[in-house]
C-alpha cells in the first residue's frame, strides 16, 4: 500500500511544479469530466443494483461534502465529533419544514439552513468545546441521538411518520428539478456547491484561521499558551463544520421529497468519521477518496447484499492497520516541527502516555 | 409533565434505575478500563456486550432449559445462575481479548493516532454485528425463564423482586472484586502502573502487552456478567442490542469520570436513576435525551466527570 503515498507525493510535486496557468486547464478539465460523468456509461464503473447517476448525488455527493465538512472539525481543528449526522438532520428539517408549511423556496430555505445548522453548532460548542477529546466525542454522540429522538417524538416534525411532500428547487436557467427521477441537475448543483466548498476552505486554511487551527490540533495547550484564542478557533471550525452538514442536509431532503427520523441514525455519524479517518484527516483529496470509497464500495458490492456491511467492518479493520494515516495522509508542511505526522486528537506527552 | 407519577412512585423509580444502573456500570467498567490504561475508546465494547448475551444464552441451550418450563429453585437455580453467568463472562473475555489483538494490537505498536484505533473499532463493531446477525437473524431470541420472578417484599414502593435482587448483588460483588483485584494483586499494580505511564513502567520491566491483553479480559469479563444480566431481566437478545447500551455505558463511564473504576459504579448508578425519573416526568421516548442533557449539564460544571480522576489516583 506504500505505493499510494509515494505516488501522490510525486503526481503532488509534479502538480506543484506546473505553470499556473495549466494547473488551472487542468482543473477545468476535470470539473468538466466531473460534470459530464452521469451522462457517460462507464462499464468498469456500473453498479449492479442501483442507477449510476441517482448514485452519483445521493450517496457519492452528498458523502463527498459531508466529509470536507466534517474534515474541518476532526481534520483540520482535531476536535472528535460524533453526531454530525445532527446537523445533517438539522437542515433536511429545515428544508422539509419551510418548505411544506411556508411555500419558502429552496434557494431561500438553502442560506437559513446553513445559517441554522451553524448556530446549533455555536449553541453545542459554547458549553461543550472546554472538554478534552473524549468528552467531546460522547456529548456530540448524545447531541446527535438528542435530535433524532427530538424529531421522533414531536408531532410537529411529523414524528415517526416523517415529513412527505417536500417541495423541489424552482428551475434555474437550464436546470429543472421537477424530475425528480432525474437525479443530473441535483448532481450538478451538488458538485457546484462541493467546488464552491473546497475553493471557500482553501482561503480559510491559508489564512490566520487555519494556522490557529493547526497549531491547536498539533498542540492546544502550546497554541493557548502562543496566545491563539483556542474557544474561539474551535467554535470557528465547529460551526463552519455545521454549516456544510446543514447545507447537505436541505439538499438531501429537497432530493428525497420524504424524510424521517430514520434518516438519521446514529451510524451515519459513524460513516462520516470513517471517511475522514479512513480517507485521510485534514487532507482534502484525501477525504473525498475516503467518502467514495465508503459510498460506492459497498453499491458496487452489492452482488454480496448479505455480506455487504460485514465485509465493510472487516475492510476498515484492515484499512486502518494496513495504512494507519489514511489512503492519502496530509503531507506534514516544512514549517511545522512535530515528530509524528500522525493525527493526534489530543497531543500526548511521553508523561501520561 | 408528569411529577405526579415521579412522588407517588418515587421508591419503585429509584430502584428500577439502580437495577439499570447496575448493568449500566459493569458495562461501562469496561470503557473505563481500556480508557485508563490505553487512553482511548473501545468502540467494539458494546459488541462484547451483546456475545455475552448469546454466551448465557447457549448456556441455556446446552442445559436443554426449555423457554417455557417450570421455575428451578434451591440449589438447582443458584447452579444455573451461575453457569448462565460463566459463559458469558467467558464468551465476552475470550472475544474482549480476540479484538484486542485483531483491532488494536498492530497499531498500538506502530504508534498510530488514537483516530486511527477508534476507526478500527468501528469497523470491528460493525463486523461483530453483522456476523451475529447472518448467523443468529435479525430478530429477538427469547431468553427462558428458569427463575420464578416473584415479588419478595415492598418497601416504599418499590418491589423488590428476585431477579432484581440477584442483578445488583451480583453486580456489587463483581465491583468490590474487580476493585480489590486491582488494588491489591501483582497483575492490578501492572494495571494501574501502565495508566499512570507506559513508557516508565515498560522501563520497570512491566510486560505491556501482558497488562494490555489482562485489562481488556477483565472489561470483558464485566461486560460478559453484565449480558448475562441483562438476559435475566429483559429475556431477549439480538445483534443490535449492544449500541444504545454501550452508548448509554460509556456516557455512564464520562459521568463518573472515565478511567475511574469507583466512578464507572457511581455514574452508572446515577444514569440509571435519573433515567428512570426523567422517563416518569417526560415519557419513556424521552428518557435518552433526559441522560444525554444531564451528561452535558455535569460536564459543564464538572469538566473531568463526577469523581473526574485517573485510575492511578483512585487508589494506590
Amino acid at each position: 500500500m506504500h505505493f499510494l503515498s509515494t505516488m501522490s507525493e510525486r503526481l503532488g510535486d509534479g502538480w506543484r511544479a506546473l505553470p499556473k496557468p495549466v494547473r488551472w486547464l487542468l482543473t477545468a478539465a476535470f470539473v468538466g469530466f466531473l460534470a459530464i460523468l452521469p451522462m457517460l456509461t462507464i462499464p468498469v464503473l456500473n453498479t449492479p443494483d442501483s442507477d449510476f447517476p441517482t448514485l452519483l448525488f445521493d450517496k457519492i455527493g452528498l458523502y463527498v461534502l459531508m466529509g470536507i465538512g466534517l474534515n474541518v472539525v476532526v481534520g483540520k481543528a482535531g476536535l472528535l465529533d460524533l453526531g454530525y449526522v445532527a446537523f445533517f438532520a438539522i437542515g433536511a428539517y429545515t428544508m422539509a419544514q419551510m418548505g411544506v408549511l411556508l411555500h419558502w423556496s429552496f434557494w431561500v430555505i438553502l442560506p437559513i439552513g446553513l445559517l441554522l445548522a451553524m448556530v446549533s453548532g455555536m449553541l453545542l460548542g459554547l458549553p461543550t468545546l472546554r472538554l478534552r477529546g473524549d468528552y467531546l466525542a460522547i456529548v456530540t454522540m448524545g447531541f446527535g441521538e438528542i435530535i433524532r429522538i427530538t424529531a421522533l417524538n414531536t408531532n410537529w416534525l411529523g414524528a415517526s411518520r416523517g415529513i412527505p411532500n417536500i417541495p423541489w428547487p424552482s428551475a434555474v436557467g437550464p436546470l429543472d428539478f421537477s424530475d425528480l427521477l432525474n437525479p443530473k441537475p441535483f448532481y450538478w448543483l451538488l458538485l457546484a456547491l462541493i467546488i464552491l466548498v473546497i475553493f471557500l476552505l482553501r482561503r480559510l486554511d491559508r489564512s490566520r484561521v487555519g494556522r490557529a487551527w493547526e497549531a491547536i490540533r498539533e498542540d492546544e495547550d502550546a497554541a493557548e499558551l502562543m496566545g491563539v484564542q483556542t474557544l474561539k478557533y474551535k467554535l470557528w471550525a465547529f460551526s463552519i463544520g455545521a454549516g456544510i452538514g446543514g447545507l447537505g442536509g436541505v439538499l438531501f431532503a429537497a432530493k428525497a421529497s420524504f424524510i424521517s427520523p430514520d434518516n438519521f441514525p446514529l451510524t451515519l455519524s459513524v460513516m462520516f468519521i470513517a471517511i475522514v479517518v479512513l480517507g485521510g484527516s485534514g487532507h482534502v483529496p484525501g477525504v473525498i477518496l475516503g467518502a467514495i470509497a465508503v459510498s460506492y464500495l459497498p453499491e458496487r458490492l452489492r452482488g454480496f447484499t448479505e455480506y455487504r456491511v460485514l465485509m465493510f467492518g472487516a475492510a476498515l479493520v484492515i484499512m486502518m492497520n494496513l495504512r494507519p494515516q489514511g489512503l492519502l495522509p496530509r503531507r506534514v508542511r516544512g514549517r511545522v516541527a512535530v515528530e509524528q505526522p500522525g493525527e493526534r486528537i489530543r497531543g500526548e506527552g511521553p508523561e501520561n502516555a | 409533565m408528569d411529577f405526579h407519577t415521579l412522588t407517588s412512585q418515587f421508591g419503585a423509580l429509584t430502584f428500577d434505575g439502580l437495577v439499570l444502573g447496575a448493568i449500566y456500570a459493569l458495562v461501562a467498567l469496561g470503557y473505563t478500563l481500556v480508557y485508563g490504561v490505553l487512553r482511548l475508546i473501545n468502540f467494539a465494547h458494546s459488541e462484547i456486550f451483546m456475545l455475552g448475551t448469546f454466551g448465557a444464552l447457549f448456556a441455556t441451550r446446552w442445559m436443554h432449559i426449555p423457554v417455557l418450563g417450570d421455575p428451578r429453585t434451591g440449589l438447582s437455580l443458584v447452579v444455573t445462575i451461575v453457569l448462565v453467568c460463566l459463559a458469558g463472562m467467558a464468551v465476552s473475555g475470550v472475544a474482549a481479548v480476540v479484538l484486542e489483538r485483531v483491532a488494536y494490537r498492530h497499531l498500538r505498536r506502530r504508534g498510530a493516532s488514537r483516530l486511527t484505533s477508534l476507526i478500527s473499532a468501528i469497523g470491528a463493531s460493525l463486523f461483530l454485528q453483522e456476523a451475529v446477525a447472518i448467523w443468529r437473524g435479525r430478530n429477538y431470541e427469547t431468553f427462558p425463564r428458569f427463575l420464578e420472578k416473584k415479588t419478595l417484599f415492598t418497601v416504599f414502593g418499590a418491589d423488590v423482586r428476585t431477579d432484581k435482587i440477584i442483578i445488583l448483588v451480583a453486580a456489587i460483588v463483581m465491583m468490590w472484586a474487580l476493585e480489590r483485584f486491582i488494588a491489591r494483586t501483582r497483575l492490578g499494580r501492572g494495571i494501574r502502573a501502565v495508566a499512570q505511564s507506559e513508557s516508565t513502567s515498560i522501563l520497570m520491566g512491566v510486560n505491556i502487552d501482558r497488562v494490555i491483553t489482562l485489562t481488556f479480559l477483565l472489561g470483558g469479563i464485566m461486560a460478559g456478567l453484565a449480558g448475562s444480566l441483562n438476559q435475566i431481566y429483559y429475556e431477549q437478545t439480538r445483534f443490535n442490542i449492544g449500541v444504545i447500551l454501550g452508548m448509554k455505558a460509556f456516557t455512564a463511564a464520562v459521568l463518573g469520570g472515565i478511567g475511574n473504576l469507583r466512578g464507572a459504579l457511581l455514574g452508572g448508578l446515577v444514569l440509571g436513576v435519573v433515567e428512570s425519573y426523567g422517563g416518569a416526568v417526560f415519557g419513556a421516548s424521552w428518557r435518552d435525551v433526559v441522560a444525554f442533557v444531564i451528561l452535558v449539564l455535569v460536564l459543564m460544571f464538572r469538566p473531568t466527570g463526577l469523581l473526574g480522576e485517573t485510575m492511578q489516583k483512585a487508589r494506590a
